[in-house]
């Protein structure tokens, strides 16, 4: 494959980090534009460096689709038309592909891959409880994700796959899902609560337990829990092995995480603590990207144009009535006001910027950053736009 | 027609929901300080363990127990061990061996594995709240979108599952609480932007199907200032040609490119956001209030801000 894997070590660009790694991991606080983002990194690399490149997404923005030139997508992933690249005036040298995590359809997946037998996986399936986990349980959503990042990555058939993560209240969550899911299934409560109903005998040690929690739910509920631990456990070892698999998967050298971030106050904390626990848990930190980051010229409190904006805001009138022209000079004073006004507003959201940037701490090597678009992105040249302010 | 709800702040329970990042606290904040400056006893609870609700009152950390930190005002983080301690003790009457113990490792396991517990001990607590009238008006920092529906459905998720039993009899007090409008809205926060307009629209057809929630309100954050009326954009662009820009330059004695480019951005967001508000506005009931906050051009949130947040809301509900 075209794929360039001499750089592995010191990747110095986003351009590099792609050419050397197979999956990419874009993460951050929600509304930092990391699906986009990914999707334009995914098509940067389609065009440029040649080979099979997914992105997959979890939940993409009906606009990113009709970005791609694909009418929808879903768990199945679509080529991107060769029509999209043609009418964004390029030839890719390899192929972007597109899929969506679809949750309830991964996890019926897995339930039937890993049952022992045909009925079982039925009888799983049928249960209100399973029905009810996979739609709302809180982690399912970053455990599945991560899972079918293995499988896509495991069936071999793209030379780089770019993942963005689940929107998680917590971004680290699906960093520890997989771990999570393989001890829940190990865990010594799970036996216990599923012990009294494969048995008759009841341990007399745990009685208090039962009554307990008879009490409070019930016990056909504690019944139909207990059912569907049991239904669950059949699946227990294959499913340990895989969530371990997934959790090495991520630590893998092939393996390199994106933060993506905007310089607002809250995302940029998110940012700061995803950096160091990434750091901390030893994963491969490729890059930070800083998204929608308001032009540069307004960062400078002292220079020329703030002096000016100043003073317009202060002498609009009088700046008005010795203009030339013939605007109506009562317009002509409000528009000066709100010119000087305005750039004294935005200067402010610059500085705040400033100083995030400055606080992010540790950095990797790569930081890019991506100016505020004023328009929003809706074709494929416009992600390859926004791909061209990371790539390098 | 149905008899018109209740205005917003006169319900006495309020979820406040959003997409991550579209200031989701800030908002329900603002309106928690605006309930108590309008002579409400109100509480404010966080439910995410994120725990940044304090800083917009810098007040400092808030806990379970809640706490007043302006007048009338008090605040509280949910954590669903002590409000599951507390819910034993007030109705069942057993005693609690601290946190470690069989109680509470099987809460972990069945909060874990079955759906619904530890929301139901989060929405439990506070319609326990309302129905002892301990406070005027409680103002949830709810759930994000993501989440929020599994929380309010959750005492009906509970009440299919478990057909008898303590918690079967405690759902049903919820339920009727949480089905009031007059007690029990929804508010849902979004931005002028695409996604979470989109998720917002979504929600609000999910929250119709999927919970018995009333939806209340929809707040927008974040509305840009516009800067100018249809002639006075005229003049601008009149400006910005290569002659005047030159005069302009003279007049004030250097380069107003800059100051020009700046304003071409804000009038380009603004117009961008725009059709993203209207799109919001041609999709929602049209009885339902759409309130408007603008953007802060603030140094940092606080205080000053949540106050300025408060203020908006009340010229936006007519107070």
């Amino acid at each position: 494959m075209a794929r360039d894997r001499r750089s592995e070590r010191h990747s110095a660009s986003i351009e590099q980090l792609m050419a050397a790694h197979e999956i990419v991991i874009a993460c951050g606080s929600g509304g930092v534009g990391k699906t986009t983002t990914a999707a334009a990194a995914a098509a940067m690399a389609a065009v440029r460096q040649g080979g099979k490149v997914l992105v997959l997404t979890v939940d993409p923005a009906k606009r990113l689709a009709n970005a791609l030139g694909l009418e929808g997508f879903g768990n199945v992933a679509i080529r991107v038309p060769q029509d999209a690249f043609k009418a964004a005036g390029v030839s890719p040298r390899g192929e972007l592909w597109a899929a969506m995590l679809d949750t309830k359809q991964s996890w019926d997946d897995l339930v039937r891959r890993h049952a022992p037998d045909r009925s079982t996986a039925g009888r799983i399936l049928e249960n209100p409880l399973y029905q009810n986990i996979t739609g709302r349980f809180v982690q399912s959503h970053e455990y599945i994700a991560m899972e079918r990042l293995y499988e896509l990555h495991s069936d071999g058939d793209y030379d780089l796959i770019v993942v963005d993560t689940p929107p998680t209240r917590n971004a680290i969550d699906f960093l520890e899902a997989p771990q999570r899911m393989s001890e829940f299934f190990s865990s010594r409560l799970l036996r216990l609560l599923t012990v009294p109903y494969k048995s008759r005998l009841v341990n007399f040690a745990s009685k208090p337990f039962y009554q307990v929690a008879d009490r409070i739910l019930g016990s056909q509920f504690l019944q139909d829990i207990a059912e569907f631990f049991i239904l669950l456990q059949t699946m227990g070892p294959g499913f340990v092995e895989r969530a371990d698999a997934v959790t090495r998967l991520l630590h893998d050298r092939r393996t390199t995480f994106v933060v993506v971030t905007t310089l607002e106050a809250a995302p940029a904390h998110e940012a700061e603590f995803f950096i160091d626990v990434l750091l901390a848990k030893k994963f491969h930190l490729g890059a930070v990207v800083l998204n929608k980051v308001l032009p540069a010229y307004l960062r400078d409190t002292r220079g020329e144009a703030a002096r000016l904006a100043e003073r317009i805001k202060a002498d609009a009138g009088e700046l008005a009535a010795r203009f030339g022209g013939d605007a109506d000079p009562t317009q002509l004073e409000r528009v000066l006001t709100e010119v000087g006004e305005n750039f004294i507003r935005f200067q402010l959201v610059a500085q705040c910027e400033a100083e995030q940037e400055s606080a992010l701490g540790r950095k990797p090597d790569v930081v890019a950053t991506v100016p505020f678009f004023e328009t929003d992105i809706y074709d494929l040249a416009g992600l390859l736009r926004l791909g061209e302010q990371i790539w390098q | 027609m149905p008899v018109s709800p209740p205005d917003l702040l006169d319900r006495k329970l309020l979820f406040v929901t959003g997409k991550g990042g579209v200031g989701k606290t800030t908002v329900a904040a603002g309106l928690a300080l605006l309930g108590a400056l309008r002579g409400k006893r109100t509480l404010v609870c966080e439910v995410d363990a994120k725990g940044n609700l304090a800083d917009f009152y810098e007040s400092g950390p808030t806990g379970f127990d809640a706490r007043e930190i302006q007048p009338g005002l008090f605040a509280m983080a949910m954590d669903t061990e002590r409000s599951l301690d507390e819910y034993l003790r007030l109705f069942l009457r057993i005693p609690v061996m601290g946190r470690i113990g069989p109680i509470a490792r099987m809460f972990d396991f069945v909060a874990t594995a079955a759906p619904g517990v530890k929301e139901i001990l989060t929405v439990g607590k506070l319609a326990y709240e309302v129905r002892e009238r301990h406070y005027d008006l409680v103002v949830v920092d709810a759930s994000a979108t993501g989440h929020i529906i599994g929380q309010l459905a959750a005492p009906q998720a509970i009440n299919s599952l478990v057909q008898v039993g303590l918690v079967r009899s405690q759902t049903d007090w919820m339920l009727e609480i949480l089905s009031d409008p007059v007690r029990t809205g929804l508010v849902i926060v979004a931005t002028p932007e695409e996604m979470p307009v989109n998720e917002t629209i979504e929600l609000a057809t999910r929250v119709r199907q999927e919970t018995t929630v009333d939806l209340a309100a929809i707040i927008v954050n974040r509305v840009l200032p516009e800067l100018f009326g249809r002639r006075e954009e005229e003049v601008f662009d009149e400006l910005r040609s290569p002659d005047r820009s030159r005069e302009l330059d003279e007049l004030v004695g250097g380069e107003t490119a800059p100051l020009m480019d700046a304003a071409r951005l804000a009038v380009t967001l603004r117009r961008t956001r725009a059709v993203h508000l209207e799109h919001l506005r041609d999709s929602i009931d049209p009885l339902l209030p759409l309130l408007y906050v603008p953007y802060l051009f603030f140094r940092s949130h606080g205080l000053r801000s949540t106050r300025v947040v408060a203020e908006s809301l009340a010229a936006e509900l007519g107070y």
